[in-house]
């Protein structure tokens, strides 16, 4: 992977940047806030492809808001204003142009209670199939079997997937959501703290299912658990108060982070 | 002051507390039960062959008629007693108090008959003898007779003629065309009684009322009122659907949202008879006026859509009821998480297909309550009706063989009114009340039926989505 460092001022941390070949999202001074009150600010950071980058920081520093902008989550709300940039495999998400629906289709995106459909659990990892096309029900259910599989679920639920989706573990529902999103083929996969409504043994399936994931597509991992960004991810980003503080690969921002904030952060030195 | 309150006060204060909701409930349910109790026992008791008597009284009077009900003297020591005597052409009065005292004998003769004739009501007395195919038959050999020509179909009886005694002596001729139904209570055993009693329940339940309301079923009226509550309910659950679906999901939720729904929820606390004045004034003289004009003109002056009828009560009812789906509807939509929405978002679906395809089908329970509460306030709403298009006695059934087969602009009959009909306006009301129960009973068991559908209804939708909102 390129990633180059530029040389900053002692109070800065070095910006990575990676090659447009190797960027699946660029974030160019991204702000954003609602109802006037500013959630982003002058945001930007790039994100590489098939890699696993972590976006850690404390509560309301606006994690969830990046991801949901990334989504354009926000559109539905009228209170929320934006500038700037963000681009996905080189073209501009908020341009006019853009087909909303493809590019949430383009950029999965899990949240942090798992969020099944009241269906069965082939209904759900068919729902995001049936709104792209129809297609013969033989493929379907091969693309199904591959969601599931990919999401480590298909032996738990191979014989029940005509039951309700409802009726899953917690951990289960969350790798469901995962296939769901999965059988759409996304190209950018967004976790919003998907583990932290989970016991520990299920968090430990999902982290083993995101890293094996890398060789599909890319993530993004927002999570507040400072050893599972450090277990999964490649690249870490560190934000405080809606700006992003010090982006860098996991085992420099965790091991020699630059920034005596980073530090602080990672370290449970809260101010 | 609180201070002073011991643990033992507030131990007691919490043991004590649970009884006064358990007191409240069964106070309720006591007087629910008091009411089916009520309806059922006066309803249904009307339609058991009471047995007949035959008194004597001190001054020599022979009285025949069927114990109602006994109540003490108001001025001296004793009971009097009100029976039911029937013969209104021959003493001018179907009903007697006797002071009990004066009873010198009480029979129940096993030949006392009672008649149901068209005019003047029920007859009370004796069968002497009946004459058809020119002959004359008596006794046994004149009941059998009787018996098998009222088997017959009204069309295909034969004629003929019947000698009838009173129990005081009194003679009358009377044509066998005026007679429905004639029973000798006294002589029927227990089986025959409780089968008369069963066909004399689906009599009521599947004729058409006779004697002005005052005798006879109630099938019209409950064929008028279900399929009424059915049309509105057709009509109203897409409206209040999609209105709800505005206020909730497309509305900018500011000001005006909020005041138009303040404006629905007050809608529901308006008096019926308002709705149905609106009803009458725009949907009557309105739009059926105006439909009048451009399409029935042949047959004006007479209205077709221009006066009440099927459809402007339903639609009236589906305005009245429209605030309480809405109502229900909302909450419903407001119930789902709005992770559900963003998780349909999130795969790629439109607005539309995620409130048909998550939204709406997680919203069916929610509507459905509130289908049940608009059926059972509609179904037992009497006021507007007599505005838009109820009858007292309909000469059409709104659904027939003739094309186009649901008449929309014919009146129809209901059983609230038809209640109030028979409660207030026979020419003998103290007969008719029995039936005035029983209609009641039935609009009671009606409303039941109908909720109780919607609530399957709701539980099976419920657990086929296996989603507890
Ligand atoms: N829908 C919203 N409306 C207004 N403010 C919001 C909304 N969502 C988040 N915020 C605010 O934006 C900031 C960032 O929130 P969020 O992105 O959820 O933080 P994080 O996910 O990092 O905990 C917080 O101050 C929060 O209060
Ligand atoms: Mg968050």
């Amino acid at each position: 992977m390129l990633a180059s460092f530029d040389s900053a001022p002692a109070s800065q941390a070095p910006v990575t940047h990676f090659s447009p070949e190797h960027c699946a999202l660029s974030i160019d001074r991204f702000n954003l806030a609602y109802a006037g009150k500013p959630a982003l600010r002058e945001l930007t950071l790039s994100v590489p492809r098939h890699r696993v980058t972590a976006f850690i920081g404390p509560s309301g520093c606006g994690k969830s808001t990046l991801l949901r902008a990334i989504n354009r989550l926000h559109d539905l709300n009228e209170s929320v204003k934006h500038s700037g940039h963000i681009e996905l495999e080189g073209q501009d998400i908020y341009a006019p142009q853009t087909n909303v629906t493809e590019l949430r289709r383009r950029v999965g995106m899990v949240f942090q209670t798992p969020n099944p459909f009241p269906m069965s659990i082939y209904e759900n990892v068919a729902f995001g199939l049936r709104l792209q096309q129809r297609l013969p029900k033989r493929q379907r259910d091969d693309i199904i079997e591959w969601a599931l599989t990919s999401a480590a679920l298909w032996d738990e639920v191979k014989d029940r997937l005509h039951r309700s989706a409802w009726q899953l573990s917690g951990g289960q529902q969350q790798r469901l959501v995962i296939a769901r999103t999965l059988a759409v083929q996304p190209d950018v996969l967004l976790l919003d703290e998907p583990a932290s409504a989970l016991d520990p043994i299920s968090t430990l399936k999902i982290e083993e299912l995101i890293r094996n994931l890398k060789s599909q597509l890319t993530l993004v991992l927002v999570t507040h658990n400072m050893q599972q960004a450090a277990r999964v991810s490649d690249y870490t980003a560190f934000l405080q108060d809606g700006e992003l503080v010090e982006y860098g690969p996991t085992d420099q921002v965790f091991t020699n982070p630059h920034l005596q904030r980073t530090e602080n952060y990672i370290t449970g030195r809260m101010t | 002051m609180s201070r002073f309150i011991t643990v033992a006060h507030r131990r007691l204060l919490d043991r004590l507390w649970p009884w006064l909701c358990a007191a409240s409930v069964a106070l309720s349910l006591l007087m629910l039960t008091a009411l089916l109790t009520l309806l059922l026992v006066r309803g249904l008791g009307h339609f058991w062959p009471a047995s007949l008597e035959e008194i004597t009284l001190r001054s020599g009077d022979v009285v025949a008629g069927q114990a109602i009900r006994e109540t003490p003297l108001p001025q001296k020591i004793g009971n009097e007693r009100l029976y039911f005597t029937g013969n209104r052409d021959i003493d001018g009065a179907s009903w007697r108090w006797v002071d009990v005292d004066n009873i010198i004998a009480r029979t129940t003769p096993a030949d006392l008959i009672r008649l149901e004739r068209a005019p003047w009501g029920d007859f009370i007395g004796r069968l002497e003898s009946l004459e058809a195919d020119g002959q004359r038959m008596m006794g046994q050999a004149a009941w059998d007779y009787l018996a098998a020509a009222l088997a017959l179909p009204a069309d295909q009886r034969p004629t003929g003629q019947l000698l009838l005694t009173t129990a005081d002596g009194q003679a009358l001729s009377q044509p066998l065309s005026t007679t429905s139904r004639a029973l000798a209570p006294n002589a029927m055993s227990w089986g025959q009684k409780t089968r008369l009693w069963g066909s004399s329940v689906w009599q009521f339940l599947s004729e058409g009322p006779r004697a002005a309301n005052t005798s006879g079923g109630v099938w019209p009226a409950i064929f008028g009122t279900v399929l009424m509550v059915i049309l509105m309910s057709v009509i109203v659950t897409p409206f209040g659907v999609l209105a709800a679906i505005y206020l909730n999901e497309i509305a900018h939720q500011n000001r005006l949202t909020r005041l138009v729904r303040i404006g629905v929820r007050n809608l529901a606390g308006v008096p019926s008879i308002v709705y149905g004045v609106f009803g009458l004034g725009v949907f009557v003289y309105g739009i059926g006026g105006t439909l009048d004009t451009w399409f029935f003109s042949a047959t004006l002056p007479s209205p077709t859509f221009g006066t009440g009828g099927l459809l402007w009560a339903s639609l009236t009812l589906a305005l009245l009821t429209l605030p309480v789906v809405i109502v229900a509807t909302e909450e419903g939509l407001a119930r789902i998480p709005d992770a559900q929405r963003e998780g349909a978002m999130a795969l790629g679906a439109t607005r539309l297909e995620m409130l048909t395809r998550v939204v709406l089908p997680m919203t069916v329970p929610a509507m459905l309550t509130g289908v049940i509460l608009a059926v059972a306030r509609a179904a037992g709403e009497v006021a507007p009706l007599m505005l838009v298009g109820v009858a007292k006695l309909a000469p059409q059934m709104p659904v027939d063989g003739e094309f186009p087969y649901l008449h929309l602009e014919r009146k129809f009959m209901h059983l609230g009114y038809h209640l109030f009909d028979t409660a207030f306006h026979g020419e003998d009301v103290q007969a008719a009340m029995p039936l005035v129960y029983a209609t009641a009973l039935l609009l009671v068991l009606i409303v039941l039926v109908l909720n109780l559908t919607a609530i399957f209804l709701r539980h099976y939708f419920r657990r086929q989505r296996g989603n507890e909102c």
